[in-house]
Formats: structure tokens, C-alpha cells, sequence
């Protein structure tokens, strides 16, 4: 299995290096997100619960959660054009491990969310942004966010083998992120947000990552905070991943 | 004992109701073997069942009962040994369009578990023997369909299966294209032991390249045996009518059934087809009854018997005809 996830991560890799549009797609719309959200919310530092802090400074690890997820939710798209051509059969005909199959793509998805991740925070960095946590905070951050591109990535796997459309993956993945993004603390501090915005976000994978980056890149981190939360994201990813790789089964029972 | 390659028996599979679509049989009780080296060619409409077959032969699908042997091995009990020992080509184009040719052919034999090197040298071999050498280190996306083809064949034979299957071919195809890609298969029949499973809706291409013939309709075998022993199991030569209005109410049909040595006549629209035991004498015959009752005739033909009479003798129905309702 590894050295099959090795191989059809290479595969990945190269397709989306050869294409410099998509890549710099990916690059510049959360640029956009944190500049924009950056300015159109920097009165919300004002409201009781921020604290000191700068709203960029806030914003930008919530920002790279949000980037993770949208850009995930288009990982079935590679799946989908592989079904329509008959890579995809072809490759199940093969003996080829269907976890390698899926983890390969993953990783390569989860490739893009690292590289992303970086370039968020160098430009929150650049306007303005400060942390106190050091390198371990971004560590953790770094990690978080690739679990939550893992972790929506598979779904997004899955929703592809399952209905085989790319219409149907776009629209269930919109569907899906926008209510994550915003019933979490991704935006706004979950004291100024209404009670059942924090009670909903108590569930969402993505209010953990938001969590665990933000506390490890405090002064003074509540490790146990940051462990639980991490360690969540780890359970969903691991459960969602296994689910997805069972979903080549029911797709193998409709061709 | 002769030794099959493939041996598949009584495969029944019903694909569920859909919000739009009824419940499907697409296979029916179908028994089918192939021997050893032997290129089979499994004939019949869209629709007949041969791609559910090649799907549960290559383990990509599995049948609601039945059983299959596929190089010795059980598709469901050794589904993998199934898969190390078989190269499928889809029907629609198996490459990835992103990567080039030679990325693709390294990429599938490693799959397969050659090294690096084999691998290169693998693919290298193949561009070489596809003539695809100088567009090796091309995007696929670059390809024309024709290439296309040749390297989804290629992508099939990378680790040397003892079976090949090939589904469709040719369809999409231009003409020139499609000579190539027979001219192809006809140098891969025979060589290394080489078992071949083709399916194909054009009767010339059945003929051309399958040493055995199974003719599937509704998602059963019908017929059997080589083109020439099937053609020769027909009795005498074909009679081709092409009348200028349809025989609605059958006046034509039992006209020529009154003529002797001249039966098993099928009527589709303005053309009627006969088997007669001569053409020579019938052709003279037929005209000669037609005219006097005054029914003009636009052509007729004679012709030995073709696969196109094969399939209209065991299934009712001329190809066309079928392909047409598919």
C-alpha cells in the first residue's frame, strides 16, 4: 500500500504542477479571503471579547482552516474525470491497493493545503499579524489544517465515487463548507456569536482545527485544549478516510 | 483436456431500478470459454451484455450468481490474482490525459510491481512496437483518438497478462484508425501465449480479427464456433430484396414463400431478406414473380452467407435492426 499511495502521489503531483492556472487559482483566492474578510470584519476587534488582539492576527489561522476545506471540496474533481475516461475502471482491474488509490490522491491534496497554509500566514505576517507561540504553534497549525483537507478530501472522494458527477460533488460540497465556515470561530470570537452558532461549532471539525491553532499560537497555550481538539481531528480523519475507501466498493457495484 | 483461459458459466447480473430506469438483466445465464491463445470475440448489439461481461471477468464488477475462471483463477474467491493476471482496456480511453505517454506505461508497470528500470525499458518497448516512440514524452491530452487507442492497448500489456481484454476497441474511430488498430491486434494474436477477449458491435470486425465467435443477444450467448463454421452452418447463399414500398400487409412474403428452395424469410421496413438453396437460379425466380404481380423492386442481391446472416439466423433480427432498438 505504500509504495502504491507513493506512486499515485507522484502521479498527482505532476498533473497539478502541470497546470500554473489552477496553481496559482489556489494561491490567490485565499489571499483574497484574508484581505478581504481582514478588512471588511476589523471592527469587530472593538466588540468585548477580543481582547488586545489585532483582527488579523485572529483571522489568519481561521482563514487557513476555511482554505483547507474549500480548496478539499474539489478533490472528488480529479476522481470524477478519472470515472468519466476509464482510468478509474482501469485501475481497479489492476492490483493496485485501493487505499494507496485513495491516500495517494490525499496526500498530494494535502500538499496543496501545506503550501497554502504557508502562504497565508506570510501574508497575515506581512499585515500586521503577530504570534507569541513560536514554532511549535505554527507546527501544530500546519498539521491541523492538512488533517482538515485530509479529512474533507476524502469526503469529497467519496462524494465522488458515490454519485459520479461533477455538478452533484460541486454542489453538495458548497453546500457543506459555507455552514462549517461560518458556524465556527473562524470569523468571529464564539462569545460575541450566538449561543447555538457555538453549540453547532462544538461539532465542526473545522471550529477544532480553528481551536488547536489558535491556542498553540498563543502566549500561553492550553495544551490540553490544543491535544483534545488535535486529537478529534485525528479520529474524524482517520474514520472519514476509511470510509471513503469503502466507497470504491459501492462504486464498483454500480458499473 | 483442452485448457481455457477464461470459463465462464451461467453469469447472471441485474443492475438495480434507478429513479428513471426499471431494473436491467444484463446478463442472463451467460456460459462462455476461451482457450488458451485463441482471440474470442464476443459479438452483439449496445446493450446485449458484453461490457457487464468483460466488467466481471476483469473483477471490476461482481454477478449476482454464476461462476467465472480467469487464467485459472476464481474472479470472486482470487479477485488479485485475477487482476495480476489480466490487462483490461475500458471502452472508454484508460490514459491519463495530464501525464505522457511513457508516464503512463511506467506508472502502470510499477503498479504491477516492476522496478524502475523494467519499467522504462517496458514502456520504451511498447511506444516502440505502438509507434508511438516520438510522441513518448508527450501530454496524452495531445494525442488523436487513434493514439489514444494504441496506448490504452499498450497500458493493457505492460506486465505481460497471460489475457488481454479488449472492450470496444474500435468504436470512435476513423476508418484509417481503426485499420491500424486491427492490423495491432492481428500481430498481438498468437504471440506469447496470448489469450485475447474482444467485444465489438461491427460484424467486420468480428470477422476480421476473432478466431472464435460467441454472439451475444439480451445477455446470453446464442451461437458459437469460428466466422467460417458459423457462415457455413447456413445453409446456401443470401437473398437481399430492396423494395420500393414496405410489404405492410405481407403480400410480398408470401408471394416469394410459395417459390421452392427458397425459406427462412425475414421482412424489416422496404428490405426482405431469404435464405435460398441457390443463388443463380433464384435471383431469376424471385424478379420473375415480383413482376407479375406488378411489385417494383429497387434491388436485389445475392450474396454467401455473411455474419450479419449468422446473427439475423439466431436471434430474428438483422444487426442493424437490433443495434437500432439498443
Amino acid at each position: 500500500m505504500i509504495a502504491h499511495t507513493g506512486l499515485v502521489f507522484g502521479r498527482w503531483m505532476r498533473a497539478s504542477y502541470r497546470q500554473p492556472a489552477l496553481i496559482a487559482f489556489t494561491l490567490v483566492q485565499p489571499a483574497i479571503w484574508l484581505l478581504l474578510f481582514g478588512q471588511l470584519f476589523q471592527g469587530v476587534v472593538r466588540l468585548p471579547g477580543f481582547g488586545d488582539s489585532s483582527y488579523i492576527a485572529f483571522l489568519t489561522p481561521g482563514i487557513v482552516m476555511m482554505t483547507a476545506l474549500m480548496t478539499s471540496g474539489w478533490s472528488g474533481t480529479s476522481f470524477v474525470q478519472d470515472m468519466e475516461r476509464g482510468v478509474m475502471d482501469r485501475m481497479l482491474a489492476s492490483p493496485v491497493s485501493r487505499g494507496g488509490l485513495m491516500a495517494g490522491q490525499l496526500l498530494s491534496n494535502a500538499t496543496t493545503t501545506l503550501i497554502q497554509t504557508i502562504l497565508v500566514f506570510a501574508i497575515g505576517i506581512a499585515a500586521g499579524a503577530r504570534y507569541d507561540g513560536g514554532i511549535f504553534g505554527y507546527l501544530v497549525t500546519i498539521v491541523a489544517s492538512m488533517l482538515v483537507g485530509t479529512a474533507f478530501g476524502s469526503l469529497s472522494n467519496a462524494v465522488a465515487l458515490l454519485t459520479r458527477q461533477q455538478e452533484a460533488l460541486i454542489g453538495i460540497s458548497q453546500f457543506v463548507s459555507l455552514p462549517l465556515t461560518f458556524m465556527s470561530s473562524i470569523m468571529i470570537d464564539p462569545t460575541v456569536a450566538p449561543h447555538w452558532v457555538n453549540v453547532a461549532a462544538r461539532f465542526n471539525p473545522v471550529d477544532w482545527a480553528t481551536i488547536a491553532a489558535r491556542q498553540s499560537l498563543a502566549a500561553a497555550p492550553d495544551w490540553s485544549s490544543v491535544s483534545r481538539h488535535c486529537l478529534y481531528l485525528l479520529a474524524f480523519t482517520l474514520i472519514v478516510g476509511w470510509l471513503s475507501t469503502r466507497a470504491f466498493r459501492t462504486y464498483q457495484r454500480s458499473v | 483436456m483442452a485448457t481455457y483461459a477464461v470459463e465462464a458459466v451461467d453469469l447472471v447480473k441485474t443492475y438495480p431500478a434507478g429513479r428513471k430506469n426499471p431494473p436491467l438483466r444484463a446478463l442472463d445465464g451467460l456460459t462462455v470459454s476461451v482457450g488458451e491463445g485463441v482471440v474470442l470475440g464476443l459479438l452483439g448489439p449496445n446493450g446485449a451484455g458484453k461490457s457487464t461481461t468483460v466488467k466481471i471477468l476483469t473483477t471490476l464488477s461482481r454477478a449476482d450468481s454464476g461462476s467465472a475462471l480467469v487464467a485459472g483463477y476464481d474472479v470472486n474467491r482470487s479477485p488479485d490474482r485475477v487482476r495480476r493476471s489480466i490487462g483490461y482496456v475500458p471502452q472508454k480511453s484508460s490514459s491519463d490525459p495530464m501525464a505522457t505517454g511513457l508516464e503512463n506505461l511506467v506508472l502502470s508497470g510499477r503498479i504491477f510491481g516492476l522496478s524502475r528500470q523494467e519499467s522504462l525499458q517496458r514502456a520504451r518497448e511498447l511506444l516502440d512496437r505502438f509507434g508511438l516512440t516520438e510522441h513518448g514524452d508527450r501530454p496524452v491530452k495531445t494525442y488523436s483518438g487513434g493514439m489514444q487507442r494504441k496506448l490504452d492497448v499498450a497500458l493493457g500489456l505492460v506486465h505481460r497478462p497471460k489475457v488481454l481484454f479488449l472492450d470496444e476497441p474500435t468504436t470512435g474511430l476513423d476508418p484509417e484508425a481503426r485499420a491500424d488498430l486491427w492490423n495491432e491486434v492481428v500481430r498481438l494474436s498468437g504471440q506469447e501465449g496470448l489469450t485475447v477477449l474482444l467485444t465489438t458491435h461491427y460484424l467486420e470486425e468480428a470477422d476480421r480479427l476473432a478466431g472464435q465467435l460467441a454472439i451475444v443477444d439480451h445477455g446470453r450467448i446464442v451461437a458459437e464456433g469460428t466466422p467460417e463454421a458459423l457462415k457455413a452452418s447456413l445453409r446456401g447463399d443470401s437473398v437481399h430484396v430492396e423494395l420500393v414500398d414496405p410489404d405492410t400487409d405481407g403480400t410480398v412474403r408470401a408471394l416469394l414463400g410459395q417459390l421452392p428452395g427458397i425459406g427462412e424469410i425475414v421482412v424489416e421496413g422496404n428490405t426482405l431478406r431469404a435464405r435460398v438453396d441457390r443463388g443463380a437460379t433464384a435471383v431469376p425466380a424471385v424478379l420473375g414473380a415480383l413482376e407479375d404481380k406488378a411489385i417494383p423492386v429497387v434491388a436485389v442481391t445475392v450474396s454467401r452467407p455473411s455474419l450479419d446472416d449468422v446473427y439475423l439466423q439466431h436471434t430474428g433480427r438483422s444487426f442493424r435492426v437490433a443495434e437500432e432498438a439498443a
